[in-house]
């Protein structure tokens, strides 16, 4: 009797150790990753240039930010980040919400395949003509052309989003809403809208961190004065191949807002990938 | 005479219903007015381009096909096909494999697993210019810190992106650190909608784990594999920060993939006529992948 318990025991600890080996395993080619990143962007230019490489370094240096912020407008370039993933953000929360719900209350599969369609299109194939049309308006030189070009990532994310949450919300309280004679604008602005908050929140997410990554518009739409970070981090390399420090301080420098937002929302953002990826 | 309002009531109900639909659709015009522009817009105006010689800057002529035969007997695009489908090969099969043992490992229950999910999830979420320059830094075969770690395994240093033989596989490398937990994720999605009665009567009949994964689970998830092979198929296609950044398609043209290629054409030749005919072929091949893909999703919940 004893004996048996103490196998079952036995069983659970090796269980134990062994999920959490596996869960080590797992994280750990991110952990160790980032944190040669940490590693790169504070070691001096001498540790980061020895081989075998320096694991832990005996000084730590702010140098390579400081040259980061000397060699370039790179406060200017954060402004410029934050207004084309927030104003793309904005415009496709305010098209993209009442778009998913009309789309989920009229339950048009075709109009959520359109969304798809979005999704599949290589970024590329919409620069050539919006890159002719943006010169022969004469926006380029100005940030109207990227937030424009950023919808094209952010309204499918809050579109397929707001479908996902406004089928899951049920539609009773708008129905009983109708009958006592709101509109069915009022039913959404007063009843669903509200209700709806939790899937603004993970569409609005997703759509910052998604735009704020995107590079290809960036480097392809953006002037001298209009670079979005992205473009910048890859300025810093194409100028100064072999200055490690400063390169990998101004990479985590634009990545770090994404990092710390991911490890605290990723319960959200769990629940907006997941609902754009199985859902199709 | 009771029953006819009622009659009426529920033979109203459909159609009102009906219209009662349709007319929520007007939510999804602002919309569909910015998509049309947004999108349908540069669709039409590439298909226009890519039937005339046009170079920016330069006055365009109606040229009929002259784009696409010429992108025909392109041996640098029919290559740059190649290198994207042997990439997106390698990039769909290993993302999945390591994705749904990563589900697996992640449907446990653990502490803190809400935290190391996250931190998993990083990858990711990271902007893909600042992960592919350090990934340069560390595939520099001279200084850079994997060459050192094989070197204490007591493998022989590699040249990593800088050698065309093995600069497709290692930006795969990238390409499934970055991208696994988004299989993980989808595959897990399916992992918490199973039910659990099979598991219990298995359990019963002394089925071990492996019987289990193989019979019950495997089975099950199968679709949400497929659903993440789809999803990891159409962006390994699409793949251009990491490749941009890293190799730059080199050295020479041996990581080039029709992404790259259709860059260069437009944003480095201007030759924007020549490269919308490679939007329309990428594209077709993109859309006839996906068929492919939601075909073979299609067959797995017949059988």
């Amino acid at each position: 009797m004893d004996l048996s318990q103490f196998g079952w025991q036995v069983r659970h600890y090796v269980r134990r150790a062994g999920l959490a080996f596996a869960v080590a395993v797992m994280v750990s080619p991110a952990v160790l990753f980032f944190l040669w990143m940490l590693s790169l962007a504070f070691k001096t230019e001498v540790d980061n240039a020895a081989y075998p490489p320096v694991f832990i370094p005996d000084r730590l240096t702010f140098a390579n930010f400081e040259s980061v912020f000397k060699a370039s407008p790179f406060f200017q370039y954060f402004i410029n980040t934050v207004i084309v993933s927030g104003g793309a953000t904005a415009l496709a929360l305010l098209l993209g919400v009442p778009a998913g719900y009309g789309i989920s209350r009229a339950n048009a599969k075709g109009l959520a395949v359109g969304v798809l369609i979005a999704r599949i299109t290589p970024g590329l194939s919409y620069l050539i003509p919006l890159f002719i049309l943006f010169q022969f308006v004469g926006l380029t030189g100005t940030l109207w052309p990227l937030v424009i070009i950023h919808l094209v990532i952010t309204l499918p994310i809050v579109v397929w989003v707001m479908i996902g949450f406004f089928d899951t919300l049920p539609a009773q309280l708008e129905e009983a809403a109708i009958m006592d004679g709101c509109s069915e604008w009022q039913a959404f602005r007063y009843i669903a809208l509200p209700l709806s908050r939790p899937g603004i929140v993970v569409s609005a997410i997703l759509s910052v961190i998604f735009s704020w990554n995107n590079f290809i518009f960036g480097v392809v739409l953006a002037g001298r004065e209009t670079r979005t970070l992205p473009v910048a981090v890859y300025n810093v390399l194409s100028f100064d191949q072999l200055s490690w420090g400063p390169l990998a301080a101004a990479g985590l420098l634009v990545t770090l807002p994404v990092l710390i937002l991911t490890v605290f929302v990723q319960r959200d953002i769990v629940a907006g990938m997941t609902a754009g990826g199985v859902k199709n | 005479m009771s029953g006819s309002p009622a009659g009426r009531a529920l033979d109203a109900t459909p159609a009102m219903h009906e219209t009662h639909h349709r007319r929520y659709l007007r939510f999804a015009w602002p919309a569909l007015a910015v998509s049309l522009a947004v999108i349908l817009f540069p669709w039409l105006f590439t298909l226009f381009m890519s039937v005339q010689d046009w170079k920016v800057g330069q006055d365009h002529a109606f040229t009929g096909l002259e784009n696409y035969l010429l992108l025909a007997r392109d041996q640098r695009f029919r290559e740059a096909i190649l290198h994207t489908l042997w990439f997106t090969l390698l990039a769909v099969l290993l993302p999945v494999v390591f994705g749904t043992a990563a589900a697996v490992i992640f449907h446990q229950r653990f502490p803190l697993r809400g935290f190391f999910r996250g931190i998993f999830m990083m990858p990711m979420m990271a902007t893909p210019v600042a992960i592919a320059v350090v990934w340069t830094m560390m595939f520099n075969p001279q200084i850079g810190v994997l060459n050192y770690l094989l070197s204490l395994v007591g493998i022989a240093p590699q040249m990593w992106v800088f050698h065309q033989d093995t600069v497709i596989p290692s930006l795969v490398l990238v390409e499934v650190w970055q991208w696994t937990p988004l299989v993980m994720l989808i595959v897990l999605g399916g992992l918490s909608a199973l039910p659990t009665e099979p598991y219990e009567s298995a359990i019963i009949d002394g089925a071990g784990w492996w019987q289990m994964f193989r019979h019950i689970t495997y089975p099950l998830v199968l679709p949400f594999i497929i659903v993440a092979a789809i999803v990891r198929g159409i962006d390994a296609l699409k793949a251009f920060d990491t490749i941009f950044v890293i190799s730059q398609g080199g050295p020479g043209t041996a990581s080039e993939t029709i992404n790259m290629y259709l860059y260069l054409q437009a944003f480095a030749f201007y030759k924007v006529g020549f490269a919308s005919a490679v939007v329309v072929v990428f594209f077709v091949l993109i859309l006839a992948l996906t068929l492919v893909l939601l075909w073979m999703r299609e067959r797995t919940k017949w059988t």
